[in-house]
């Protein structure tokens, strides 16, 4: 137990007191000592920073479509999955196969492939599809992310994939002698003995979610800057993917505000704690638990 | 029966047969066909990106499927213009010994939280659990302060150091599937006068094999693909940069151009995890099972 002691009080103890102290102070790293401002930053990141709150805007979009849109295809990919008799290891290998492309190479790769007059521009130009922008327009570079995502939902799918295999066949066969529609099926028996692995997916995407970074990262400091415009251009374009650990990264490792950075940090905290927690307050009305009880 | 009934059953039976059959015929049709276009939109991104790798700086601007002529030099080029190797050994390194420390220092910690018993056990449990809802946005800028105060920025010791102290996500997994070993095997090791430290080395690990290897598995992709870390601690210093800042960079200076060479570049970053994946397929999806957690 010993070494987890030493880095549970060095990583996470002795760090999160401190940075609960450096909130309430203005700390620039530098050789001057932390400088005691009280509740200033709080103040001043609820009435006097409009970045704080688009930002905030923009995250809170992200995880209000992403997570639910990889939860629907994440269901739908692993229902797909149950079906074939032959082929499922093959099929299950390709949904995956995009899971493993480490976030900065997808990142890299859908600018490649999203942008005008790439792959994708092509391919919705054949089906005479609407053929935006992208990561050019500030309407569709959350989208384009959100498309980044998708791509990688293996991981999510192969869990759905064991929830429903996990589902007693009786159940259907009770439904089909019943005479029970498929759509019957899927509304009273398979989205209740797989929405605790719904729920579960829901909390993770949120946790993750309000902390999305890499993707805005590589994509905004990619397209910002193009024009010429100073610094490293990230938010780009027009500040649409400047999402709130983009804003904090800023303040914190850009402009050395340490102390306005903490205090954001813990703001975060705070969001995802009451997120989560309205989530499993909520789920004892829609998740149904076999044995009953909190797993 | 009579005969005369019999007669007149028979032909009908065999019509619903051939009904059913054709039925059955084309839901495998319709599966397969969705399955397969769930597939295009799965691996198609990753055709492009190869084939345009593959391509001329001109012909990567064409809507040309295959390259033409296929030019090999893309990848030649690209390890003479940024020092992959160097960004490929320090990533491997980070990853390697950061896979090996988590190993080591979670399988006790796993251990001493599922087979011995011990009051307070549930509450360091549940501390454990705790430390990976926290983002790590709240810890990072007095660890950042921290680790320069010892002289590691711009070095990779604050990415790989930590490791050795346990990771909340290692302990979790692997004390679930701890739990799951029968207690008479550990039983039979203590009668036999085994001490926890041989139980745990002769008798859990050994049990414990594939969940071990899941876990490294797991570390070892998040390191590899890591971004956020290298960002923050290499500083700069870009002597210590691993191949996710390496391609960020290299994004960053041919914006928009270049896409053959930056197709190139990100097939070299994903190729080596890829290749790991197809290897170890079974280990790594039986620990995504295992858990339901994404890794």
């Amino acid at each position: 137990m010993s070494p987890w002691i030493v880095g549970f009080l060095a990583l996470y103890v002795y760090p999160m007191l401190a940075s609960l102290y450096y909130s309430f102070t203005k700390y620039d790293g530098g050789k001057a000592a932390p400088k005691w401002v009280g509740l200033f930053n709080y103040r001043f990141m609820f009435t006097a920073d409009p970045l704080f709150w688009a930002s905030l805007r923009n995250t809170i979009w992200m995880v209000a479509v992403s997570v639910p849109l990889s939860i629907v295809l994440g269901v739908g990919s692993a229902y797909v999955l149950t079906k074939p008799r032959r082929g499922r290891a093959f099929y299950r290998t390709a949904f995956f196969l995009p899971t493993m492309v480490p976030a900065v190479a997808a990142s890299v790769a859908f600018l490649f492939l999203l942008n005008a007059g790439g792959p994708i521009d092509h391919i919705l130009g054949f089906f005479h599809l609407p053929q935006p922008l992208w990561f050019l327009n500030a309407q569709w570079s959350k989208p384009g992310l959100v498309v980044i995502g998708l791509w990688g939902i293996g991981s999510t799918m192969i869990i759905f994939l064991a929830a429903l295999l996990d589902v007693p066949t009786h159940l259907y066969e009770a439904a089909d002698i019943e005479g029970a529609s498929a759509w019957q099926k899927l509304r009273y028996i398979t989205l209740p003995m797989i929405s605790p692995v719904i729920f579960f997916t829901a909390v993770i995407g949120i946790i993750y979610g309000f902390q999305y970074f890499t993707e805005a990262y590589v994509v905004g400091s990619s397209i910002g800057g193009a024009a010429g415009s100073s610094g490293s251009g990230l938010g780009a374009p027009q500040g649409s993917t400047l999402f709130y650990t983009i804003w904090l990264y800023q303040q914190g490792f850009e402009a050395f505000h340490l102390g306005y950075a903490s205090a954001m940090a813990w703001m975060l905290f705070a969001i995802v704690l009451v997120c989560t927690l309205v989530l499993i307050r909520s789920s004892n009305r829609w998740v149904f638990y076999q044995g009953g009880g909190f797993r | 029966m009579s005969e005369a009934t019999v007669a007149a059953v028979v032909p009908r039976t065999r019509q619903r047969t051939a009904e059913a059959r054709r039925k059955a015929f084309l839901s495998t049709v319709a599966t397969h066909s969705v399955a397969i276009a769930l597939t295009a939109c799965f691996v198609l991104p990753l055709f492009f990106v190869v084939t345009t790798s593959l391509m001329s700086q001109q012909q990567a601007l064409t809507h040309d499927l295959i390259p033409h002529p296929f030019q090999w030099r893309n990848y030649t080029d690209i390890f003479s213009e940024e020092p992959i190797f160097r960004y490929g050994w320090n990533t491997f390194v980070y990853a390697g010994l950061a896979t090996f420390g988590v190993i080591v220092s979670s399988v006790p910690v796993a251990y001493a939280l599922s087979v011995i018993k011990w009051r307070g056990q549930r509450l360091v449990f549940l501390l454990v659990i705790s430390t990976m809802m926290l983002p790590s946005q709240v810890t990072i800028v007095p660890l950042f302060l921290f680790f320069r105060n010892l002289g590691w920025i711009g070095s990779l010791k604050p990415l790989i150091v930590p490791a050795f102290l346990g990771d909340a996500f290692s302990i979790f997994l692997l004390r679930q599937f701890f739990l799951t070993i029968p207690s008479d095997l550990i039983d039979a090791a203590r009668v036999d006068g085994a001490n926890q430290f041989q139980i745990m080395w002769h008798v859990v690990v050994k049990v414990a094999k594939p969940a071990i290897a899941a876990v490294g598995l797991f570390q070892f992709l998040y390191c590899w693909n890591d971004f956020f870390g290298p960002l923050i601690y290499s500083s700069n210093n870009d002597s210590i940069w691993t191949l996710s800042v390496g391609l960020q960079h290299f994004t960053t200076i041919h914006r928009g151009v270049l896409w053959n060479q930056q197709m190139a570049a990100s097939v070299v970053f994903m190729l080596p995890v890829i290749i790991l994946f197809l290897i170890a397929q079974k280990a790594f999806i039986e620990g995504v099972t295992l858990t339901g957690v994404k890794g």
